[in-house]
């Protein structure tokens, strides 16, 4: 029996700093940050007003009228990431029933508030401004119950690369990335698909949505430092700063992959996701469910910790996590822990809530390909309480052949997932 | 007894099923539906031919072009909800906890007695806590966003009642949540089938759904898909000539599935069956003259469960209600049984379309049918629409039944098949 992997020969993303692949490695690995104030709405009366946002013209992007007006923000994002992604694998959709059955091509997209933005933009319409409980139905659009069902965003993509096979949409909060990607190997790894276009998508910059974040005190109120305000594991952090995007991947197992000659950016070689079931947003700071799926991941994977290269962490930029986060690698990967780069790309494109699992994904894969940690942008005054190397401010070369990505969520989910450099631990 | 299981948990797989894998057994379940809020009052009605369908008592409906719809009531469901839990959660995931802690009660099933690690939850939804959104989202639009409580952000997104279910039963175990419309209550199944491979001995699984609020139902309204149908005997009647659309319900059904020898060692619980057999395709994109994947669905299921078509006792359809779809899930089904080849039924006639509870909803129904040697009817079906040769079973009546092959399409395009079997041996 083969071992449990795929193959990630293809690579689109839609991210804060610039739309496409080149521009999302160029933003990382420059250290830029892409947090601003909002623009997308007013948020005069928000107690957080900062954002990483896309600047994102659907038309510029390759969408026509018709898709524009059918999807909400989120489901454009994927399909752009989506066509970027077949394309860089080879795999146009023109192409692609000629090298694939379309029958062999599954879809696993991730999204933790799914359609929210249009779902809100029409309810502002059909009540009338939250006139009243009832709302009038004849003033909603057609496309509608596309927004209230997040399938969606499954739909669309499968639309996008003519994808026959097994689809659907993880909805797991934000391990949501990760888990798609995780559910894209695993339909490769049981022979269900020969290629799966995996990955997540969120627009949740929304009133509503930045409402129920500022209700809770999770969101950054740094608003007079929006460039600076998401710093994960430095003493000053005060919250998360809410981000939009989309990454997609296309993923073949092995075989498939080096029969068709296709580049390989890397092998996703384990996965583990374990739960806490302590509270819908508290997280223990002892990190134990975390570390499980870390070491379970490295089982599954059949490495150890020293073989790590780089942690891609979760580091969404509150206290809490970054506790609860230093805690599991340092129980996960003992001594090792010391001597492995961790960094957070939520420093520079916010927290994307389910996308950025995928995004993060994606940004492993780059990392592998070009042998670079991106760095933990506005780390300028560590938290003394936490004695790991975040990689701050500046990106570092170094030679990444495994890499570690974590994810933790609402709902008490914990995600762990191993990237390796392609055939380094393939073919056992 | 407790100490057997856990010894077996830990010994891995150890009955082999069909394929060499340990089966996957039902042990328990649990129904809430519009015409019965617990499974036994659920079955009986079912038997009966008793309908839940009624005027929709929700709200002021008057502008809303749909009089009915599967309201579950006689709810013993969301008042056992302690109210500390009850503010945090929208109705769909009261359903859901409600539905969970009854079925292990039927599994006979106490998580203190498990490894939490080994306890996964993976439920599907599709429309989360619309309910609740609505309320909070009317709030920020009519009073300002300081108005938006704390638990919107718990409450809405679509992981709330996994996540819910995994703290209150204290499950650790590797969680998931898919979204499919009304197909991702099969895929949740086929989901918690993977995690008994090597993620957890024990998985609860299904899916509920509770899109009667104003907005969400507004929602509906949009696809263009509703019964205008005043009459709850005929509003919706899939396969009927006069078929004119769904009939909207809330509910669905919440199961403890159990590896086969988790369940052996621990020797309590039902054996209402074993998944056999899981496949999920999608369709062609819009315009395509390739065939829908409904039956490739179904022949894939089979082969996964090693059957053919003669040994599959009944066929619970998927059932949209309107003529083209009638027609198309017809014509997958002729194709693999033959016209007229196989008993087929409709019970969720009963209790309309439940979103992601209607495939699990259908799936309870066959294990109940296994275990009760009956088959329940479908007593809206007047004249059988030109085209479909179909063995419906209009009212219900006895048979043995050992295998039921349970359908289920979701909006656009999602195409999943579900093979469940009695269990050999011993414990019928």
């Amino acid at each position: 029996m083969s071992r449990w992997g795929a193959v990630v020969t293809g690579v689109g993303v839609v991210a804060p700093g610039g739309v496409g692949r080149a521009a999302y490695w160029d933003t990382l690995s420059a250290g830029r940050t892409a947090t601003r104030g909002i623009t997308l709405f007013d948020p005069a009366g928000f107690r957080s007003r900062i954002a990483a946002e896309v600047d994102f013209d659907p038309r510029a992007a390759g969408l026509t009228e018709a898709e524009t007006e059918r999807m909400d923000r989120s489901a454009q994002f994927a399909v752009v990431a989506g066509r970027e992604a077949l394309a860089d694998a080879g795999l146009t959709p023109d192409l692609a029933a000629d090298l694939v059955p379309p029958e062999r091509v599954g879809v696993s997209v991730g999204s933790a508030v799914g359609c929210t933005m249009r779902l809100e933009d029409e309810y502002v319409v059909v009540s009338d401004t939250g006139a009243s409980w009832e709302v009038d139905p004849g003033l909603a659009s057609r496309h509608l119950y596309r927004a209230l069902v997040p399938s969606t965003l499954a739909v669309e993509l499968a639309w996008t690369a003519g994808a026959e096979g097994p689809a659907t949409v993880v909805s797991t909060g934000c391990t949501s990335g990760l888990d798609a990607v995780a559910h894209g190997v695993q339909l490769i790894s049981e022979g269900s698909a020969d290629v799966v276009i995996a990955g997540a998508t969120d627009a949740p910059i929304s009133p509503i949505t930045v409402a129920c974040f500022d209700a809770i005190g999770a969101t950054s109120r740094n608003n007079d430092n929006a460039a600076g305000a998401s710093r994960p594991f430095d003493r000053d952090r005060d919250g998360f700063v809410l981000g939009e995007g989309a990454a997609v991947l296309v993923l073949e197992s092995r075989r498939h992959a080096a029969r068709r000659g296709a580049h390989a950016y890397a092998d996703i070689v384990g996965f583990a996701q374990r739960s806490n079931a302590f509270h819908m947003t508290g997280l223990k700071p002892d990190g134990l469910d975390m570390a499980e799926a870390i070491r379970i991941a490295m089982r599954r994977a059949g490495i150890t910790p020293d073989m790590i290269s780089y942690v891609n962490a979760h580091g969404s930029g509150t206290m809490q996590n970054d506790r609860h986060e230093t805690a599991a690698i340092k129980e996960s990967l003992g001594q090792a822990a010391y001597g492995v780069p961790v960094s957070s790309i939520k420093s520079m494109i916010g927290h994307s809530l389910g996308a950025i699992g995928a995004l993060e994904v994606a940004a492993c894969a780059l990392a592998v390909e070009h042998d670079v940690v991106p760095p933990t942008a506005n780390l300028h005054h560590p938290d003394p309480a936490l004695d790991l190397d975040y990689v701050p401010v500046t990106a570092r070369k170094n030679v990444n052949d495994v890499v570690l990505s974590v994810g933790s969520g609402f709902g008490g989910f914990q995600s762990a997932m191993l990237l390796a450099r392609p055939g380094l631990l393939a073919g056992e | 007894m407790a100490a057997g299981a856990k010894a077996a948990a830990r010994a891995g797989a150890g009955v082999a099923g069909a394929g060499g894998r340990s089966r996957t057994v039902f042990s328990g379940l649990a129904v809430t539906a519009p015409n019965g809020s617990t499974t036994e009052r659920f079955w009986a009605a079912t038997l009966a031919g008793v309908s839940g369908i009624r005027p929709l008592d929700r709200f002021d409906d008057s502008g809303y072009p749909v009089r009915l719809a599967g309201q579950v009531r006689d709810v013993a469901g969301p008042e056992q909800i302690e109210s500390r839990l009850a503010v945090q959660t929208d109705r769909w995931t009261q359903l859901g906890l409600v539905a969970a802690e009854r079925a292990l009660a039927d599994a006979e099933l106490d998580p203190a007695e498990l490894d939490p690690y080994d306890m996964s939850v993976i439920t599907a939804t599709s429309s989360g806590g619309n309910e609740f959104g609505q309320r909070e989202i009317q709030k920020l639009w009519s009073k300002g966003p300081r108005f938006v409580g704390p638990y919107q952000s718990i409450a809405w997104f679509y992981a709330a009642t996994t996540g819910q279910i995994s703290i209150r039963h204290g499950m650790k175990g590797a969680c998931g949540v898919l979204v499919g419309e009304q197909a991702g209550g099969l895929d949740a199944l086929g989901q918690a089938r993977r995690a008994l491979v090597d993620d957890a001995s024990v998985v609860i699984s299904g899916g509920t759904d509770a899109p009667l609020g104003p907005y969400a139902l507004a929602c509906h309204v949009s696809a263009g898909q509703l019964s205008r149908g005043t009459d709850p005997a005929s509003a919706y009647r899939p396969f009927d000539a006069e078929a004119a659309g769904y009939v909207p319900g809330e509910g669905g059904a919440i199961f403890v599935v159990e590896r086969e020898d988790v369940w052996r060692a621990r020797g309590a619980g039902h054996g209402y069956g074993e998944l056999a057999g899981y496949a999920a395709t999608f369709d062609p994109p819009p315009g395509s003259r390739r065939e829908p994947g409904l039956r490739r669905a179904i022949r894939l299921a089979m082969a996964d469960a090693g059957v053919s078509p003669d040994a599959i006792d009944v066929v619970f359809a998927d059932g949209l209600g309107l003529p083209a779809a009638d027609l198309a899930e017809a014509e997958a089904i002729s194709a693999v049984f033959g016209p007229y080849g196989v008993p087929v039924t409709v019970p969720k006639c009963l209790v309309g379309r439940l979103q992601s509870g209607g495939a699990p909803l259908d799936v309870a129904m066959a294990l109940l049918a296994i275990r009760d040697s009956v088959l329940p009817g479908t007593p809206a079906l007047s004249v059988l629409a030109p085209g479909c040769d179909l063995d419906v079973v209009r009212e219900t009546r006895p048979a043995p039944v050992r295998t039921a092959l349970v359908l289920a399409r979701g909006y656009e395009g999602f195409n999943a098949a579900v093979v469940v079997r009695a269990l050999p041996g011993d414990r019928p």
